[in-house]
């Protein structure tokens, strides 16, 4: 068992601003409509004694142009060398290559081991610096830094929280369809840094982030039994979730992380269960003789959004937290299942059947407002960014290929493969790191 | 397909083979081409050749159903008759899905079917306590193509037979 080193790194003395002069911006982008036009911003490489700058300053780059939301413009394109980043940096040499921001920076190695990062980010038509901070932190986490520094930019020119700095839990697939291997995965949000976590040798479906980022609740088919696990990331300690007579699966977390839904597979029947994590005490919160699954909590732990075949075939249905006040929310054409609650709560996104496609879509808690963000052979199991504004799924081709995982804005728009070590499905994001 | 591979894995028949062409190794006509020329259409009666080859270790589902069709029900009946006569044999009913579905589902999907399987054979005298049922959802095709052939072989359940007396 692969042991994941420490998830949790303390910064110290972290985010000294020195920027302390209100901004008044005139550049900022509203990613509230459809389709954004991309901000030009230039990021230069972050001066540096070795090649950390430019690597620090690459993984910004690549994390804002991979938003959608920006266009890093051309490095080739500068007018302006920076010699120091502390410098007020001159604004006409940027405007004239339509830079509306600018991020300057550097990364130094302390006396005492750790990595000093600064950024400065810069509205060029305004002639102002927007923000700037300062983080320290061990040398191996230069990543992390460099996802940080993302999000503040993301976060000062969008005016929305960021998600750089996350990871998502996946299941790698490896070998032919018809004996396919599965491991439990991790990475960091842009594919760097992925690991195992199981050996393979059992299946592992469905896992699921713990609002703590330090467990992960996932079903294994482990001794010939399939049931429901919950992992500790740092320890690598695995335990059953629960005692129960058949098969459980389609685990999910409470937004508090004090509890696991989950199905139980009774005779031809699923229904819901929510288990304590202290008192272990379980709860049946449906008694159908259908196939209730998929449950999701909204993020203020009140109610549960599930899809079942009660009425037919698979809809949506969502309830009280007690099971009390079970309606239908989904009505369009074909079927709809893996319900997931946006992190915002403003919407619900799932996979839709029609018509010979599966769809990934979203919709508002109460059924309304339907849109369908991609369709094709088969596009399955949504998971959202922590700001709710992006969602990863996987896709699987016909034919005997493998599965691969997707990034897309809620808009619809800027889809994208996501970089794995091979075949990848089940994907789900972590909240942002801490 | 299906067939070809659990004849090949079971040992029984790999040691044939190699019996087989190791004395017939001068003349490649001698080596056996089909189950026919192994003699396998008089499989031990009992073994677990006889209950895949002159049974029928599996059975077949409609899209979303769990519904015991017309020809799956004779292929249960068989089942049940051999099962009376050979009590020593514990069975897993393994039920499956295709792959035209989301990944929960399935799993239940797969458990529906295996629950009907197990109660169909119950209902024709196999002893319930001789049962067990586990379903793989999507995740163990047997046939890989993209088409409505392949997906109708992976859905099913497959009755395994446990050792006698396990």
């Amino acid at each position: 068992m692969p042991k994941l080193s420490k998830i949790v790194f303390l910064m110290a003395a972290m985010v000294v601003a020195f920027a302390a002069r209100p901004a008044f911006a005139v550049v900022e982008i509203d990613i509230n409509k459809a389709n954004v036009e991309p901000l030009p911003i230039a990021i230069t490489d972050f001066q540096s004694n070795d090649d950390i700058g430019a690597k620090v300053s690459g993984v910004v780059e690549a994390d804002l142009k991979r938003s959608g939301l920006f266009a890093p413009v051309n490095r080739a394109a500068f007018i302006e060398k920076i010699a120091n980043p502390d410098q007020t940096p001159r604004f006409p040499d940027w405007t004239a290559i339509n830079a509306q921001a600018l991020v300057t920076g550097r990364v130094v190695q302390e006396a005492d081991g750790r990595l000093r990062a600064e950024y400065r980010l810069w509205d060029t038509f305004a002639n102002q610096q927007l923000s700037g901070e300062q983080f320290f932190t061990r040398p191996e986490n230069w990543r992390r830094v460099a996802h940080i520094i993302a999000d503040a930019i993301y976060e000062r020119l969008t005016g929305e929280k960021g998600y750089f700095d996350s990871r998502v839990v996946f299941v790698s697939e490896t070998g032919p369809k018809n004996n396919r291997q599965k491991q439990l995965a991790i990475m960091d949000q842009d594919g760097a840094n992925a690991r195992m976590l199981t050996s393979g040798n059992d299946i592992v479906l469905t896992p699921r982030f713990s609002p703590n980022r330090q467990e992960i609740t996932y079903m294994s088919f482990e001794g010939g039994q399939p049931r429901v696990y919950l992992l500790q990331l740092e320890t690598g300690q695995r335990e059953l979730v629960g005692n129960f007579p058949g098969m459980t699966f389609s685990p999910r977390f409470s937004p508090d992380g004090q509890r696991i839904i989950m199905s139980l597979q009774e005779g031809g029947n699923a229904n819901i269960y929510a288990m304590d994590l202290r008192s272990r005490a379980t709860t049946r919160l449906t008694d159908t003789a259908a196939i209730d699954t998929s449950p999701s909590y909204s993020p203020d732990s009140q109610q549960i959004v599930f899809e079942s075949d009660r009425g037919g075939r698979q809809q949506l249905y969502k309830m009280n937290a007690d099971g009390s006040g079970q309606q239908r929310i989904s009505f369009g054409d074909g079927s709809y299942s893996t319900p997931v609650w946006s992190p915002r709560g403003d919407l619900i996104a799932f996979t839709k059947q029609s018509g010979g496609k599966f769809s990934i879509g979203v919709m508002r808690p109460d059924g309304s407002g339907e849109r369908i963000l991609t369709t094709g052979f088969h596009n399955e199991g949504p998971t959202w960014a922590p700001n709710g504004r992006v969602l990863m799924f996987f896709r699987q081709p016909a034919g005997a290929g493998g599965p691969q995982i997707y990034s897309i804005d809620l808009t619809g728009y800027n889809e994208q493969q996501v970089q794995t070590p091979g075949y990848a499905s089940d994907p789900a994001w972590s909240p942002l790191l801490e | 397909m299906g067939r070809m591979l659990t004849l090949a894995t079971n040992p029984a028949v790999i040691a044939l083979v190699t019996a087989l062409a190791v004395t017939g190794c001068a003349s490649k006509k001698t080596l056996p081409n089909n189950a026919g020329e192994l003699g396998l259409n008089s499989a031990t009666p009992g073994s677990q050749q006889d209950f895949t080859v002159n049974v029928g270790d599996r059975i077949f589902f409609d899209t979303d159903s769990s519904s015991i069709r017309p020809d799956a029900a004779a292929t249960l009946d068989k089942q049940a008759q051999w099962l009376a006569r050979y009590p020593q044999y514990r069975i897993t009913v393994e039920g499956h899905a295709d792959e035209r579905g989301t990944r929960e589902y399935n799993l239940a999907l797969g458990a529906r079917r295996a629950a009907a399987t197990k109660s169909y054979l119950a209902s024709k005298g196999v002893p319930a306590s001789q049962m067990q049922t586990i379903s793989y959802g999507k995740e163990r095709p047997v046939a890989v193509c993209d088409d409505i052939s392949c997906w109708s072989q992976n859905r099913r359940a497959v009755t395994v037979l446990g050792g006698a007396g396990s």
